[in-house]
């Protein structure tokens, strides 16, 4: 086992990382905040999975890589696996978690209208969801910087129409 | 109800939610370095690390309290030692020491030889000047702000500018005494 802290450091660094962007440093500026914490979780997904994937071989195709990140990078992170992922076949992955750490300790607007955040849909009317979908956008960041790390560039959006469970959809650009 | 006993920061961390450093440590580089793209200034960028860690730091110290049992410190010098050998091993899993103490006992230096926020961390030139962990003075003055002390928290040490340890100078500029409207039965 490598070297630990507290859970209370991630979680109280990754709020006041949010809240920094989307309440100060860009206020009115939701897109531009977003974009930003996305661009973190890019970064962070990069290292980790170069540093998660240093000794391992080339994966043979993407569904392997999928699979690298529903169980060991996922692990490496939360302690468990993706419970489910399902594939269109075309590119598409679905990455369900069905008990998200990060959205644990937030209190979310379950309306299924405002779990969709895909970018071309307008702003959350509701503060909370729109303070929750800002906030996985770094867990969105993480999955695409990781899988670009693999070779595989992709979009990635989040789900949350399932509570407590949230989907991260994968969509491999071909 | 009897008093509970205080628990030790190695006690605290042991039984705490724990997650990989890496993520954290990770993390925290990609927030710095988002930081100093957005804000270009590194002036900036270390006030705004500190505002950032002061607002963990005011949240932050109701976990402590609440896991820590610690009593009322009597003294300054006792919530140091608090802070060095609780707060950062239940935090960071870490333990700091207290030293460099002055004459009336309001100022003293954190001294923190291992920091889990600076693994992998390399400050290159165009950093110059840049307090990579200024996050930890702000939480540091945030929590004790909260327990009525007013604190001025400065790196006298830092290792990624080459000194062999982190050292952060603490000095008590006032202390507000806490007025109790509330009776115990109410």
């Amino acid at each position: 086992m490598g070297r630990e802290v507290s859970e209370s450091c991630v979680d109280s660094l990754l709020t006041e990382m949010v809240s920094s962007y989307c309440d100060r440093f860009y206020a009115n500026k939701p897109d531009l905040a977003a974009r930003r914490i996305e661009a973190i979780g890019f970064q962070v997904g990069l290292q980790l999975s170069e540093r998660y994937t240093m000794e391992r071989p080339r994966f043979s195709d993407h569904l392997e890589a999928i699979k690298f990140i529903c169980k060991d990078f996922w692990s490496e992170l939360f302690k468990k696996q993706i419970d489910n992922l399902k594939t269109n076949h075309r590119g598409t992955f679905v990455l369900q978690d069905n008990r998200f750490r990060w959205l644990a300790r937030m209190s979310v607007d379950p309306s299924p209208e405002n779990g969709d955040l895909s970018q071309d849909n307008p702003p959350a009317e509701n503060k909370a969801a729109q303070a929750t979908s800002m906030h996985l956008y770094f867990p969105c960041g993480i999955i695409r910087g990781a899988l670009s790390n693999l070779g595989i560039p992709c979009a990635v959006t989040a789900d949350i129409s399932n509570l407590p469970a949230c989907s991260f959809v994968v969509r491999i650009k071909a | 109800m009897a008093p509970v006993a205080p628990r030790s920061g190695d006690a605290i961390f042991a039984s705490v939610e724990r997650v990989n450093a890496e993520l954290f440590t990770l993390t925290y580089g990609a927030i710095v370095r988002q930081l100093l793209t957005d804000l270009e200034e590194v002036e900036e960028v270390n006030k705004q690390l500190d505002q950032m860690g002061y607002n963990i730091g005011i949240r932050l110290i109701d976990e402590f309290l609440a896991k820590s049992n610690v009593a009322r410190c009597v003294d300054f010098k006792e919530t140091a030692e608090v802070i060095a050998k609780v707060g950062f091993k239940m935090f960071l899993g870490v333990t700091a020491s207290v030293s460099n103490w002055d004459a009336d006992g309001t100022c003293c230096s954190i001294v923190l030889e291992d920091n889990p926020l600076v693994d992998f961390v390399e400050l290159p030139d165009t950093c110059q000047g840049l307090y990579y962990c200024n996050v930890l003075s702000g939480v540091i003055r945030g929590a004790l702000e909260m327990v009525s002390m007013k604190t001025e928290v400065t790196w006298v040490r830092d290792m990624l500018r080459g000194d062999d340890a982190f050292e952060l100078q603490v000095k008590l500029l006032k202390q507000v005494p806490e007025e109790y409207p509330y009776k115990d039965d109410e």
